[in-house]
């Protein structure tokens, strides 16, 4: 298994069915009363956050602590980071204190490279600007394949402002390296470029890309990390884009609704598809923790 | 490094007697089957816990719960073995709390494994009672663990391995001891 996990692009077909296959057998566990084993114990995973989040940072802090695994959580705006401490010099002072395993969540693309090359310790990328965000792709997957039975053949469409979305870029990769087929769509300015010259099929209209669809992956709008005019107004994405259960039917009728959290409710998903099936965004909070989790032993079991 | 045959310790026949056997002395010893559970330890011991039902079912007229129970994330080795354990599901749909449980496995050798297994279902509940069932007890015993249902005792020595083989996923019964030869 790798030392590091910085992003899909080159894990490949294999590594990522592992992957998924132990989450399985962690699901069990978070079933449980009692929602630990002893596997990890005595490791330390350290928890390196520059940006905020709920979801991955809770989920891989239960993921450890499921493991018995020692967690420090660590928000940049609380730590010395905010006294000038560069990613460099935290991530080996984290190391030189035992940390086994880092977590990293930075904004700029690249951070989470960066981080591994300062240390002795394995990383994992919980999302590095625009580039990737690997462990919501397996996530991603270990849903779909839960739900579908399988991840070769299906047509997965991906909505939204994908152009500044890591999780897409790392669904993309996974979903190729696995046989899934995969759709993008959106308005033209938020969709990457590069993704023509990689032969994914771009759409702006988003009927036709919904089309017989197995998933429908809704991505959050990155209102964020626009720092340009990419959409003349929210109103216009909303009536161009916002999935309704009207163009849902244009997908198979058991079609999987999928969303990373958290969701602009009326803007990427009308209200009632977020509250109702077949929407599973809560049955993927658990399966993000198990996914973690066999991340977690993955790396760290052995030594 | 070479595996060779060295000795057959039970055919068909022989592995299905020791089974009947044991099914009978767990009615015996627990007087029938009143919050009897048995729960096999992957891979062998589950089928050979689901034969012990059948042959309690057949015995009793009564059958017993049985549960899948996969060990791998209770290990005590696992940062010495270079690999990691691929890890399957355990699957123990009842409770434990104020049961009996019966563990079964193929082989107990160090008791390492038995270990593993007893901290496991401890985080499940508060068994009444853990006992244990083996196919084979080859010695070299590395914890102060005994089972309390044996198939068959097999001296054996460190270089050789106890191989169980199973109908159901090794599309034979039967039990064989190797040896390492070059």
């Amino acid at each position: 298994m790798f030392k590091h996990l910085l992003g899909l692009r080159n894990v490949g077909r294999e590594e990522i069915l592992t992957v998924l296959d132990t989450a399985r057998g962690m699901k069990e566990v978070l079933g449980r009363r009692i929602k630990k084993v002893p596997t990890l114990r005595g490791r330390i995973v350290v928890l390196l956050f520059f940006e905020p989040s709920t979801r991955t940072r809770v989920s891989f802090e239960l993921a450890a602590k499921a493991l018995s695994a020692d967690t420090v959580s660590i928000t940049a705006a609380a730590s010395s980071v905010a006294k000038g401490e560069s990613l460099r010099d935290t991530v080996r002072t984290l190391t030189a204190m035992g940390a086994d395993l880092l977590v990293i969540r930075h904004p700029a693309s690249g951070a989470a490279e960066a981080a591994a090359r300062a240390t002795t310790a394995a990383v994992i990328n919980a999302g590095d600007g625009t580039h990737e965000h690997p462990t919501q792709a397996l996530l991603d997957l270990f849903t779909m394949r839960e739900a579908k039975g399988r991840l070769e053949g299906l047509t997965v469409t991906i909505v939204g402002d994908i152009r500044h979305s890591r999780v897409a870029r790392s669904n993309v990769w996974a979903l190729r390296a696995v046989g899934a087929e995969v759709r993008l769509a959106g308005p033209a300015t938020l969709l990457p470029p590069e993704a023509a010259a990689l032969g994914i099929p771009c759409y702006t209209t988003l009927d036709e890309a919904l089309e017989g669809a197995d998933v429908v992956m809704a991505l959050r709008l990155q209102l964020e990390r626009m720092r340009a005019n990419y959409l003349p107004s929210l109103r216009e994405y909303t009536r161009l884009y916002c999935i309704t259960r009207e163009r849902l039917a244009r997908a198979k009728p058991d079609v999987l609704l999928m969303h990373p959290g958290p969701v602009n409710r009326g803007v990427e998903l009308a209200p009632d598809l977020v509250e109702n099936a077949p929407s599973v965004i809560e049955e993927q909070v658990t399966n993000g923790v198990a996914v973690r989790m066999a991340l977690l032993y993955l790396m760290l079991g052995g030594e | 490094m070479a595996l060779a045959e060295k000795a057959q310790i039970f055919d068909r026949d022989g592995m299905r007697r020791a089974l009947t056997r044991i099914a009978h002395e767990i009615i015996e010893r627990n007087k029938g089957t009143e919050g009897v559970v048995l729960i096999g330890i992957r891979r062998r011991g589950v089928p050979l816990a689901r034969r012990l039902a059948e042959r309690i079912r057949a015995i009793e007229g009564q059958g017993v719960e049985v549960g899948v129970l996969d060990i791998t994330l209770y290990r005590d080795d696992l940062d010495r073995l270079g690999y990691q354990p691929v890890v399957h599901q355990t699957e123990i749909p009842f409770p434990v709390t104020d049961k009996k449980v019966v563990v079964v496995d193929d082989v107990i050798y160090t008791g390492r494994t038995v270990r593993a297994a007893m901290d496991a279902i401890m985080d499940l509940g508060r068994p009444k009672a853990i006992q244990l069932a083996v196919l084979v007890d080859r010695g070299h015993r590395e914890l102060p663990i005994k089972p309390d249902y044996v198939g068959k005792n097999v001296p054996t020595s460190r270089r050789e391995i106890v191989a169980v083989q199973v109908e159901e996923i090794d599309g034979i019964d039967r039990v064989v001891i190797l040896e390492e030869r070059d």
